[in-house]
């Protein structure tokens, strides 16, 4: 049975990868990204770190790849003149990546028959230990707990640079002043005036 | 039985993809990122797969963290793409130094 699931969620995130590269419209990608996700949670699942998979879900499909999607459809953008270079960067390419891809599973192959003791521990969750979660927040909050806070610190940078990049300054839009507003007087608003018969008051 | 070569196989097929994604889109700068974050997608699969093959949670914690990386660069690269378009109308990235001072 985990055989089985290994095989589906593998094949699922290598085929959804390759078909977010090779979509033609960015929608599509995007959606073909949300798929790989998916699938690589359900992998890690099967491994036993749920709190990572969980973490995937929300954090790429639930933020990333909407954000993704948000500016997908904003950006009026011709999608066809930006595909110019594709098939002449195609053959070279294609090349290059299974001349990459052969080096590291030779490279797997070599190192696994080399053999390493330790690497044929425990499949899915160890039984009787802390859970996932809890063995996770002991030593985030222990051992790495500085590196959490340089973790938060990315994020508030992050959140900064990109409000401080997009906000732009309208010209021509009344804004409400509400230092202004309150610190009005009347005296300073009214005044009177008696005109001259048959005069009016210039304001 | 499901074996850590598995995962790093898989996980080196994804780092390939996103590569050639880089390399194939060269112009559409949306698909780049999205390459980038297949990439950081492999990596976090392959830190997962050692963290529970080896016994030792650091991988998850590190995968954590390249997780936050991932969000922060992926905010940080769409919101310079949308000024860039706001700027120049298009997204190719042929001309982008244009862009320096």
């Amino acid at each position: 049975m985990q055989i089985f699931a290994f095989y589906l969620f593998a094949s699922i995130v290598i085929a959804s990868g390759a078909f977010c590269i090779f979509a033609r419209n960015p929608v599509h990608s995007v959606l073909w990204l949300i798929l790989a996700f998916f699938n690589a949670a359900g992998l890690m699942l099967l491994v036993g770190a749920e709190f990572i998979a969980a973490l995937l879900v929300i954090v790429y499909v639930g933020a990333v790849a909407v954000l993704f999607l948000f500016v997908v459809m904003m950006l009026d953008i011709d999608f066809a003149e930006l595909r110019a270079g594709f098939m002449k960067n195609l053959p070279l390419g294609l090349l290059l990546a299974l001349v990459l891809l052969a080096e590291i599973i030779f490279g797997i192959g070599a190192w696994s028959a080399g053999g390493m003791g330790e690497a044929t521990a425990v499949v899915g969750p160890p039984a009787g230990g802390p859970s996932n979660i809890e063995a996770l927040g002991t030593l985030l909050y222990t051992k790495y707990v500085f590196i959490f806070e340089a973790a938060g610190l990315v994020l508030l940078v992050a959140m900064v640079g990109a409000i401080v990049l997009t906000n732009r300054k309208r010209g021509g839009v009344r804004i409400q002043n509400i230092q202004e507003q309150v610190a009005r007087r009347p005296q300073d608003a009214t005044r009177n005036e008696q005109p001259e018969v048959g005069k009016g008051v210039e304001l | 039985m499901i074996g850590i070569e598995h995962y790093l196989v898989v996980s080196s097929i994804l780092f390939v993809m996103g590569m050639l994604g880089i390399f194939l889109n060269r112009k559409n700068i949306i698909i780049i990122l999205m390459a980038i974050e297949l990439i950081l997608l492999s990596v976090n699969l392959n830190l997962v797969a050692f963290s529970a093959f080896l016994g030792d949670m650091t991988g998850q914690i590190f995968a954590m963290f390249v997780l936050t990386v991932a969000a922060g660069e992926a905010a940080i690269g769409l919101a310079i793409l949308v000024i860039y378009f706001r700027q120049r109308g298009t997204i190719a990235v042929d001309d982008v130094n244009r862009m320096k001072g």
